[in-house]
C-alpha cells in the first residue's frame, strides 16, 4: 500500500500532472482576467455618456457615444434652448452632441496641450538622459574609472530619492532661475530622475559586446571616438531603443514634480487628468477618454517591450 | 565596418593590457568626458538639492514669505519631528501599508509565479496582460480607482455586491474600509512586480536539481522549501525590498485616490511632508521631515544595492 503510494509519487501519471497544469492554467487566467476588469472598465466609460457613467447599477450595456472625447478636447457653457435655437444648425458633429445637452462649444479645451507638453518634456528628457546614459556606459564599461563602483552606487542611489525630499529646494532654485513651469526646466528634472536607470542599463548592454570588436577597429587606424560610434553604437541599437522606452515611460507617468513646479504653462497630463471638471463634479466619460488617450501609449509600448521588462526594473541586473 | 571586423579580430588578442598601453592619458579623459556631464547634472539637480534641503532644515525658513530673516534654529525642527504624535501617526500609517501591502503581494506573486512555472499553453500571452498595471501612472490609476469605488455607481461595490450582500461599499469614504481601497490598488498594480522577479528566480533552478531530489523521494512540499526557496529567495528579497522602498514614499497613487483621507486614515509620510511643504509652507519643519524619510529610504536602499549586486554575480 505504501509502496504503491511512493511509486506514484515519484512517477505520476500524466493525467494528474495535465489536471495540474490545466488547474494552474485556469488560476492565472482568472487573475489576469481580473486585473483587465478595472481597464476595461475605463476604457468603455470613456463611450458612455455623463448619465449613463454615474447610473445605478452600472451600466454595462450602454449606447455608446463620443460625448466624453469632445468633452475632453472641448470648452463649453450651458446655454437656453433659445439662444441655441437662435444660432441656426449646428455645424459639426461635436458641435450637434453639445449641445443636445443645451452646452455651446466655446473654443479647445487646454487637454491638448497638456498632452502635447507631456510628449515634449517625455521625448526630450528621454533623448538626453539616453544620450548621457550612453557616453557614461560606455565609459564604465570599457575605461579604468578611479572609484567606478562607488560612482555607480551613487548614480543609482540618486533614483532612490523620494521626490518630496528635493521638491523644497529644486521649487527654490527653479524660481530663482527662471525655471519654474517650462519645460526646459522640467526636462532638465527629468534627465536627471532617469539618467541613473540609463546608465545602469545601458552598462548592461555595451558589458555584452565583445571588446575585440573596437580593439580590431582601433588597430585599422580608427580612433576611440570613431570606434565607439561606428563600432559599438550600432551594436547597441536594440539596447538604445529600450532604454529609451522606459525612460519615456517613467518620463510620462512623473507626477509629483510635475504637480508641484508647473502650474500652467508646461504642466504635463497626469496632474491635469484628475481636475477634469464637468457641470456637478468630475467629468467622468471626459476622464475616462483622456486616461485611455494617456495609457494606451504606456500599453503598446508595455506590450512590445515584455521581454526586456526584466531587465528594466532591476536595472539591468537580471537579463533572463 | 562589418566586414573588416572580423577579419581583424586576430590582431586584436595582443599583448595583455592593449586598453591601458594605448596612450593612457587620453583614456582618462575621455573616461572622464564620458562619465563627467552625467555626474554634473546628478550633483547640480539631486546632490545639491539634498544639501540645501538639509541645511534648511536647521531654519526656520518659510518659502512664502521670502522677504523674512533665515534663522538657525539647530535641532529643534527635528525635535518638534520626532516629538510630534501625528508625525509618529503617519509614520505608523506608511509602515502599516508598506507592511500589508508586501505580505499580500509577495504571497500572490509568488503563487502566480509558481502557477505560471508550469508554461501552459498561451501563459507568455496571459504573463504579459498581468504585467500591464505595473507600467501605468500611478496617479492617473489612482484617479479612476476612485470611479470604480464610487460606493453607489462603482463597478467595485457592484461586483463585491454581487458575491455577497453587503450593500453600497463606500472604499473610501468609511475609516474602516479606506486603508484597504489603498492596499488593493497598489496590490493590483505592483503584484505582477514581485511575479517577475520570482518568476525570474525559478527560470533560473537547474531541473536537475529536481530529479536528483525525485530520485530521493522528496515529496512536493520537500522540494518547494529545499530547492525551490532557497533559490528565489534572493530575487525575492530584491523585490520586497524595491516595492518596500517605493511604497515608503508612496505618494502619486495615494494623493490622487484618498488624498489621506477619510481624515487622516491613510495620510502617508509622503503626503503629509507635501501638505506640511507646499500648503502650510513650513519649509524648514518639513525639511527636516524629509530628511528623516530621505534617510529611511536610502537606508532601505543601500541594502537593495547590495542585494542587486548579489543576485548579479
Amino acid at each position: 500500500m505504501a509502496a504503491h503510494g511512493n511509486s506514484a509519487a515519484s512517477a505520476p501519471s500524466a493525467a494528474p500532472r495535465r489536471l495540474a497544469t490545466g488547474a494552474a492554467a485556469a488560476a492565472v487566467i482568472a487573475y489576469a482576467l481580473i486585473t483587465l476588469i478595472p481597464l476595461l472598465w475605463i476604457f468603455v466609460t470613456g463611450f458612455k455618456s455623463p448619465p449613463d457613467s454615474i447610473s445605478y447599477p452600472p451600466k454595462v450595456i450602454y449606447r455608446p457615444t463620443l460625448e466624453g472625447y469632445v468633452n475632453l478636447f472641448t470648452a463649453r457653457s450651458r446655454q437656453t434652448r433659445e439662444y441655441i435655437d437662435s444660432l441656426g444648425p449646428a455645424a459639426t458633429w461635436y458641435d450637434r452632441l453639445a449641445r443636445k445637452r443645451n452646452m455651446v462649444i466655446t473654443g479647445p479645451s487646454r487637454f491638448a496641450g497638456r498632452y502635447m507638453n507631456s510628449v515634449i518634456i517625455g521625448f526630450g528628457s528621454t533623448f538626453l538622459a539616453v544620450f548621457l546614459g550612453t557616453l557614461a556606459a560606455y565609459g564604465f564599461s570599457r575605461f579604468r574609472v578611479p572609484l567606478k563602483d562607488d560612482l555607480l552606487f551613487f548614480i543609482l542611489s540618486t533614483r532612490m530619492m523620494p521626490p518630496i525630499a528635493v521638491a523644497i529646494p529644486i521649487f527654490l532654485m527653479y524660481r530663482k532661475l527662471g525655471l519654474s513651469d517650462t519645460a526646459l526646466g522640467m526636462i532638465l528634472l527629468y534627465t536627471a530622475v532617469n539618467v541613473s536607470l540609463a546608465v545602469w542599463l545601458l552598462k548592461g548592454f555595451v558589458d555584452e559586446i565583445p571588446r575585440e570588436y573596437e580593439e580590431a577597429a582601433i588597430i585599422d587606424g580608427y580612433s576611440r571616438m570613431q570606434a565607439f560610434v561606428k563600432v559599438v553604437l550600432p551594436q547597441m541599437r536594440a539596447g538604445i531603443a529600450a532604454t529609451a522606452i522606459f525612460c519615456l515611460i517613467f518620463a510620462w507617468n512623473e507626477y509629483a514634480f510635475a504637480l508641484l513646479l508647473t502650474s500652467g504653462e508646461a504642466q504635463t497630463a497626469p496632474p491635469f487628468i484628475p481636475v477634469i471638471i464637468g457641470e456637478g463634479g468630475l467629468d467622468w466619460p471626459a476622464v475616462a477618454a483622456g486616461t485611455t488617450l494617456f495609457l494606451l501609449p504606456i500599453i503598446t509600448f508595455t506590450v512590445l517591450l515584455r521581454n526586456q521588462l526584466l531587465r528594466g526594473i532591476t536595472f539591468g541586473a537580471i537579463r533572463k | 565596418m562589418a566586414s573588416t571586423t572580423p577579419q581583424a579580430q586576430p590582431a586584436a588578442r595582443g599583448p595583455r593590457g592593449f586598453w591601458m598601453r594605448a596612450s593612457t592619458l587620453s583614456d582618462r579623459a575621455l573616461a572622464w568626458l564620458c562619465i563627467a556631464p552625467t555626474i554634473a547634472l546628478l550633483l547640480a539637480i539631486n546632490i545639491f538639492p539634498l544639501l540645501w534641503t538639509i541645511y534648511l532644515s536647521f531654519t526656520n525658513y518659510r518659502a512664502n514669505q521670502p522677504g523674512r530673516e533665515i534663522k538657525w534654529v539647530g535641532l529643534k525642527n527635528y525635535k518638534r519631528i520626532l516629538g510630534s504624535e501625528d508625525i509618529w501617526g503617519y509614520m505608523q500609517t506608511t509602515a502599516s501599508f508598506v507592511c500589508t501591502t508586501m505580505i499580500i503581494q509577495t504571497a500572490l506573486g509568488l503563487g502566480l509565479a509558481l502557477l505560471i512555472n508550469r508554461n501552459f499553453r498561451g501563459h507568455g500571452f496571459w504573463t504579459t496582460v498581468i504585467l500591464i498595471p505595473m507600467m501605468l501612472t500611478p496617479a492617473v490609476v489612482g484617479t479612476f480607482w476612485t470611479y470604480i469605488y464610487q460606493p453607489q455607481t462603482g463597478i467595485f461595490s457592484y461586483i463585491v455586491n454581487f458575491f455577497a450582500d453587503v450593500g453600497p461599499l463606500d472604499m473610501i469614504g468609511s475609516v474602516a474600509m479606506a486603508p484597504w481601497a489603498i492596499v488593493i490598488v497598489d496590490t493590483w498594480m505592483w503584484t505582477p512586480y514581485i511575479m517577475l522577479l520570482c518568476l525570474a528566480g525559478l527560470r533560473s533552478i537547474p531541473p536537475y536539481l529536481y530529479e536528483a531530489a525525485e530520485i530521493d523521494r522528496a515529496n512536493a512540499w520537500q522540494k518547494f522549501r529545499y530547492i525551490t526557496l532557497p533559490r528565489i529567495m534572493p530575487f525575492l528579497m530584491l523585490a520586497v525590498l524595491f516595492r518596500g522602498m517605493e511604497n515608503v514614499k508612496m505618494f502619486d497613487m495615494v494623493v490622487e485616490l484618498t488624498s489621506g483621507g477619510p481624515g487622516s486614515v491613510t495620510e502617508l509620510a509622503s503626503i503629509n511632508l507635501k501638505r506640511e511643504a507646499f500648503e502650510k509652507w513650513k519649509t524648514g519643519y518639513s525639511s527636516a521631515f524629509a530628511v528623516i524619510l530621505f534617510v529611511t529610504v536610502f537606508g532601505l536602499g543601500s541594502i537593495y544595492v547590495k542585494a542587486l549586486n548579489r543576485v548579479k554575480s
